[in-house]
C-alpha cells in the first residue's frame, strides 16, 4: 500500500463509530453491532442496493441512503431505526411476500429462510397489500438441483455467486418487471445448461427455498450462505 | 367480574390450530376461569352469538359459506383474530389461487375419478375464484401467524387479550412455524 | 478545416449549382412521412422533370415544419407561402401556381400564433435545411462553433461559456450543463467518453427524434464541443432502435463530418480526435436512466446501479464519462456562436433559453413546437395551440411523462420552468405536454402511466417491482368500481413508499402520475370509490352489490 488508508469517524444511531474511508455504512454498523437489515447483500459478493431493506437516514441528505453501497464519510450521522425506515421495510417485506407463492408451511426451507426470519425479526406479522399468486414453473431437470419460482425474490444472489465466485455466469435474469425472473443459460433447462458446473454455490447462498438441493431430508438441507468470504478471501485480487 | 366471552372459528383449515388450542392443556383451565367459550368447534352452540369479545378464526376464506361467516362473524365480535397461517395468509389453501378453481374441480372430481366422475353442484358450497386471507375480507385486529402456532404462543397471546393487552405475536411465532 | 475554409465550402455550394427560381421544401420528418409526405416529394419531382423545369425548380426534403396535425407541411420559396395537408394529386395544381397565386385550398397561415409565439434555436434549421446534406447545415453556420473552439477557446473557456449560457440539462431533471462538464473535465482518468442520451421514451414525446430527424449534425456538433472541453475522444449516441430514420441519418451525418474531417482524427487540422458510434437501445424505457444506458453500452442488462458514484466520476466502463441529452447538445453550437450572455438573456432567471415541447392531446394545433422558458402554459395551450378543439372544457395538462403530473386550470398562467412546474406537482421532463379535457377520466390517466411505469419497470429493486403492480392493481379496482376508502389508503401508502425507497428515478418518480391527480382531482377517485360512477363517462363501472 503506498497511501495510508483513512479513517472516517461518524455517528450511526448517535454513537461514535469509526470506518475505513472504502467501508460502506452497512459494514462499519455490523462490525459496532448495530443491526441493518439485509436480503440482496451477502458478504463476498458484489453489493447492488436492490432489496432497499438496509435503507438508512443521513444527516442533511433528503434522500434514503443503501447502507450496502454507501461509503462512510467525516461527520455522518447515520439513523438506522426511524419510525418511517421501519414502515418501509415492512412494507419492502409484504411487497415480496405478496409477489410470488410463499407457502412457508410446506416449503423446503421452513426454519432456515431468510425471509422467513426478517419478517420475524422485522414485526411483519401479515401482509397488508394482496397476494398476487402468479402461476410459476419449478423446474427439476438438473440431477442434482431444483429451482422453484414460486419462492425466489430476485436478489440475484444466484446470478453474482456465478458470475463472481464461480466464473461461469449460468444464472442471469429475463423479462423486466414483474415478468423478471432468474434463468440458465439461454432460458434452457437447468439440466441442459452447459455452463453450469454443478457446484452448488447458487444453492448455498440463496436466501430462501428458491434453490434447494435434491434427495436431502429438510432438516439437512442448510444452507452454508457464510461460505463466500472464506472463498473470496482464498482467491484474494479476485475481488 | 364479568367473564369474557371468546369464540373460535375454523375456516378453510386443517383444524391443527385448534389442535394446538387444545395443547394449551391444563392452562386452557386457568384462561376460562377468566372467559367463556361461547362458540367453537369444540362446543356444542351451532349459532354463533351476539356480543363476543375475542374470536379466533382459524382457515382461509376460501368457500361461499365462509364468506357469509366470517362477515356474521366480524359484526358480532369486538376483537377480531386471524388465528394462524391459512387465516393470516391463505396458506396451503391458498395453493390452488395461481390455477383457477376451474382446473381445480376438473383435478379433482373428474380427472381422479373413476366412478361416476361429476364437479358437485349442491349440499357443498360453491368454491369463491380465488382463496383470500381473512384480512383480505373483513378487518382484522390481531395476527397470529404459525403452521400451527405453537400452544404456547396462544396461551400469551390470549393471556394479553384477555387482560386487554394487544399482543406483540412476532415475538412469539412466525409464518411456518 | 478552418472557420475560413468552411465560409468558402458554404459558398461554392451556393456557387456550383445557380441559386433556382423556386424551390419546394417538404417535411420528411416521421410525422409527415406517416402522411405520405415521401410520395408528395416524388410527384413534385416527377410532375416538375415532365414539364421540363428541373433548373428552375428545386424540390428538397427537409425536417420538421412543426405543424404535425397538418401534415405533410411544406413551404415554397422565395415566396414563403405554407401548404398543409398536401396530397400526391396536388402536385400539379402546385407546380402550375409556382410564381403567380397560391394553391388557396392547401393554404396553412404561417403568420398564425403557432409560428408567431415561437422562438427557435434548437429547431433553428428545422424545416429549412436537408438533414442529409451536410453542406445546407455548414451553409447556416454549421460546425463554425467547433472551429471556433478549437482554434480559439481553451476547454475551460467552453466550459465557461456553457456556465454562463445558463442551461440545463432537457432530459429532465434540470442539472446545471455547465457544472456537469466541469465535474467530467475535472475527473481524472486516462479515458473519458461523451454520450448523447437519445433514449427518448416518454410516451407521446418526439423532440430528439425530430432533431435527430431533422438537424443531425447540430447534436454531433455539440458532442464534439462536449468532448474537447471535458477531454474526451471517444463518443457513443445511444438512440432507441425504434428511430429508424433517426439512425439513418445519424449514419449519414457521422460519415459526411468524418469526410470533411469535422469528426475523426485530427479535427480541423488540429490534434483533437474524436470518434462517434452509435449504439441502439432495445426498447428499454428504463435505459434512458443514465446509469442503464451505460450498462447497456456496455453489452449488459440495461438496469441502474445506485448513484453515487455518479457517471461523471465513474461511468462507461469505470471511466468519467459526460451524459446530455439530444436537445442539450443541440443548445451548445448557437451558444458558442453567439455567446452565454445571449442565452442567458433569454428565458427565466433560473431557467435559460428555450424548450421544444411535444403538444398532443385535446389541442387543435399538435405538434412540436420550441418556445422561450417562462411562457405560460396558457400562451402555449390556448395561443400555439389554438385552444380546445369543438368547444369543450380544459381540464388538465400532463408534462413530464411518466415521471410527471397532471396540472389542472388554476395553474394556466404559472411560468413554464423547472421550479415552477415542480412546486405544482409535476416536472418539466424531457418535453412531453398533453393536454385534456373534460372527456378525461384523471383517474383512467394516471392508471395510463402506471400501467407504463409498472411494464418498463427493470425488476431490480423491490419498491418499483412490485411497487408499481400492486399500484396498478388498485388503481384498476378503482376504475371499475370495485375499490374502497381502505384501497386507496393503501395506494397512497404505496406512493409514498415507492416514491422514497426505489432505487432509480423510474421508480421515484412512477407515483407522481398519481399523487398530482389525487392532490387536484381527489373527487374524482371518491366518485368512482364511494358513487360507483365515472364522472367523465371514460370506466366501465361494475355496478354490483356489496363485496
Amino acid at each position: 500500500m503506498n497511501q495510508p488508508v483513512r479513517v472516517k469517524t461518524l455517528k450511526i444511531d448517535d454513537r461514535d463509530v469509526s470506518g475505513r474511508e472504502d467501508e460502506t455504512i452497512l459494514e462499519v454498523a455490523r462490525q459496532n453491532g448495530i443491526f441493518i437489515p439485509t436480503l440482496c447483500h451477502l458478504e463476498g459478493l458484489t453489493s447492488i442496493g436492490a432489496c432497499r431493506l438496509c435503507l438508512v437516514e443521513v444527516k442533511g441528505v433528503s434522500r434514503l441512503l443503501p447502507a450496502c453501497v454507501t461509503r462512510v464519510e467525516e461527520g455522518m450521522e447515520v439513523y438506522t431505526q426511524s419510525e418511517r425506515l421501519q414502515k418501509y421495510r415492512r412494507m419492502v417485506l409484504e411487497l415480496i411476500f405478496s409477489e410470488r407463492n410463499h407457502i412457508c408451511s410446506v416449503c423446503v426451507v421452513n426454519g432456515n429462510c431468510e425471509l422467513q426470519s426478517m419478517a420475524q425479526t422485522l414485526g411483519m406479522t401479515h401482509v397488508s397489500v394482496p397476494y398476487r399468486f402468479p402461476r410459476l414453473p419449478v423446474d427439476a431437470s438438473h440431477e442434482r438441483f431444483v429451482v422453484d419460482h414460486n419462492r425466489c425474490i430476485l436478489c440475484t444472489r444466484c446470478v453474482r455467486v456465478c458470475d463472481e465466485i464461480e466464473g461461469a455466469h449460468t444464472w442471469d435474469v429475463m423479462g423486466r418487471g414483474i415478468d423478471s425472473r432468474v434463468i440458465t443459460d439461454l432460458n434452457q433447462p437447468w439440466g441442459e445448461s452447459e455452463t453450469c458446473t454443478s457446484c452448488g454455490k447458487c444453492v448455498s447462498v440463496c436466501p430462501t427455498g428458491a434453490l434447494f438441493e435434491k434427495g436431502k431430508p429438510v432438516t439437512e438441507r442448510l444452507k452454508r450462505r457464510q461460505s463466500l468470504s472464506y472463498l473470496a478471501m482464498m482467491r484474494e485480487g479476485r475481488r | 367480574m364479568n367473564k369474557k366471552r371468546i369464540a373460535t372459528v375454523w375456516l378453510d383449515g386443517c383444524s391443527g390450530c385448534h389442535m394446538s388450542f387444545l395443547d394449551m392443556d391444563e392452562r386452557l383451565i386457568e384462561l376460562f376461569q377468566q372467559a367463556d367459550l361461547v362458540y367453537s368447534p369444540l362446543v356444542d352452540p351451532k349459532e354463533f352469538p351476539e356480543n363476543v369479545d375475542i374470536t379466533l378464526v382459524e382457515g382461509a376464506v376460501s368457500s361461499e359459506e365462509d364468506l357469509h361467516k366470517i362477515q356474521m362473524v366480524r359484526a358480532n365480535t369486538k376483537i377480531l383474530v386471524a388465528f394462524g397461517d391459512c387465516a393470516v395468509t391463505g396458506n396451503v389453501p391458498s395453493m390452488r389461487n395461481p390455477f383457477g378453481v376451474n382446473a381445480v374441480l376438473q383435478r379433482a372430481y373428474l380427472e381422479n375419478v373413476t366412478l361416476y366422475p361429476q364437479v358437485p353442484r349442491e349440499v357443498i358450497p360453491a368454491l369463491c375464484e380465488r382463496v383470500r386471507p381473512v384480512h383480505e375480507v373483513v378487518k382484522v385486529d390481531v395476527f397470529i401467524p404459525g403452521c400451527p402456532p405453537s400452544a404456547e404462543a396462544i396461551y400469551l397471546a390470549l393471556t394479553d387479550l384477555l387482560a386487554g393487552r394487544i399482543p406483540d405475536t412476532a415475538k412469539l411465532t412466525r409464518f411456518g412455524a | 478545416m478552418t472557420p475560413e475554409e468552411l465560409r468558402k465550402l458554404a459558398s461554392s455550394q451556393e456557387e456550383a449549382r445557380p441559386e433556382p427560381k423556386h424551390r419546394i421544401k417538404i417535411c420528411v420528418a416521421a410525422g409527415c412521412l406517416s402522411a405520405r409526405s415521401d410520395q408528395v416529394l416524388q410527384a413534385l419531382q416527377d410532375e416538375i422533370a415532365r414539364r421540363g423545369l428541373t433548373d428552375e425548380c428545386e424540390v428538397k426534403g427537409v425536417g420538421c415544419l412543426g405543424l404535425c396535425t397538418a401534415g405533410p407541411l411544406m413551404v415554397v420559396e422565395p415566396e414563403g407561402v405554407m401548404y398543409e395537408g398536401v396530397t400526391p394529386e396536388d402536385a400539379s395544381d402546385i407546380v402550375n401556381s409556382l410564381g403567380g397565386k397560391p394553391v388557396e385550398r392547401l393554404l396553412c397561415p404561417a403568420d398564425s400564433p403557432f409560428f408567431q409565439k415561437q422562438y427557435k434555436i434548437v429547431l433553428e434549421n428545422s424545416g429549412l435545411i436537408d438533414p442529409e446534406k451536410i453542406e445546407d447545415y455548414i451553409a447556416r453556420d454549421g460546425y463554425t462553433a467547433l472551429a471556433r473552439v478549437l482554434e480559439e477557446m481553451t476547454p475551460q473557456e467552453v466550459i465557461d461559456e456553457i456556465t454562463r449560457s445558463g442551461l440545463r440539462g432537457r432530459g429532465g431533471a434540470g442539472y446545471p450543463t455547465g457544472l456537469k462538464w466541469s465535474t467530467v473535465a475535472k475527473a481524472g482518468g486516462s479515458r473519458k467518453f461523451v454520450i448523447c442520451n437519445a433514449d427518448e421514451g416518454d410516451p407521446g414525446a418526439f423532440m430528439d427524434r425530430s432533431v435527430l430527424e431533422s438537424d443531425p449534425h447540430r447534436v454531433l456538433e455539440g458532442m464534439a464541443i462536449a468532448a474537447y472541453a471535458v477531454g474526451a475522444s471517444q463518443g457513443y449516441l445511444y438512440v432507441r432502435a425504434e428511430y429508424p430514420l433517426a439512425v439513418k441519418r445519424l449514419r449519414t451525418a457521422i460519415r459526411q463530418a468524418e469526410r470533411l474531417g469535422l469528426l475523426g482524427n485530427n479535427i480541423c487540422g488540429t490534434t483533437f480526435s474524436f470518434h462517434v458510434d452509435i449504439r441502439l437501445g432495445a426498447g428499454a424505457f428504463v435505459c434512458g436512466e443514465e446509469t442503464a444506458l451505460i450498462a447497456s453500452i456496455e453489452g449488459k442488462r440495461g438496469q441502474p446501479r445506485p448513484r453515487p458514484p455518479y457517471p461523471a466520476e465513474y461511468g462507461l466502463w469505470g471511466y468519467p464519462t459526460l451524459i446530455n441529452n439530444v436537445e442539450t447538445f443541440a443548445n451548445v453550437a448557437p451558444i458558442i456562436r453567439n455567446g452565454g450572455d445571449w442565452f442567458a438573456s433569454i428565458g427565466t432567471e433560473k431557467s435559460k433559453g428555450t424548450k421544444v415541447f411535444a403538444l398532443a392531446g385535446s389541442v387543435k394545433n399538435t405538434g412540436l413546437i420550441e418556445v422561450p422558458m417562462g411562457i405560460t402554459l396558457r400562451e402555449i395551450i390556448f395561443e400555439i395551440g389554438g385552444g380546445i378543439p369543438e368547444g369543450r372544457r380544459f381540464k388538465a395538462v400532463q408534462t413530464g411523462g411518466p415521471s410527471g403530473g397532471c396540472i389542472p386550470e388554476q395553474y394556466l398562467d404559472m411560468p413554464v420552468d423547472y421550479e415552477s412546474l415542480a412546486k405544482v406537482g409535476s416536472i418539466m421532463g424531457s418535453g412531453g405536454m398533453i393536454v385534456m379535457d373534460e372527456t378525461s377520466c384523471m383517474v383512467d390517466v394516471a392508471k395510463f402511466f402506471m400501467e407504463f411505469c409498472m411494464t418498463e419497470s427493470c425488476g431490480k429493486c423491490v419498491p418499483c417491482r412490485v411497487g408499481t403492480a400492486q399500484m396498478y392493481d388498485i388503481l384498476q379496482k378503482i376504475t371499475t368500481g370495485e375499490a374502497s376508502m381502505d384501497d386507496l389508503a393503501l395506494l397512497e401508502d404505496l406512493c409514498d413508499m415507492v416514491k422514497h425507497t426505489s432505487l432509480c428515478g423510474l421508480g421515484q418518480t412512477a407515483p407522481n402520475p398519481v399523487l398530482s391527480t389525487l392532490q387536484y382531482f381527489r373527487e374524482e377517485y371518491i366518485a368512482h370509490i364511494v358513487d360507483k360512477q365515472c364522472p367523465a363517462g371514460v370506466c366501465q363501472i361494475h355496478r354490483r352489490e356489496g363485496h
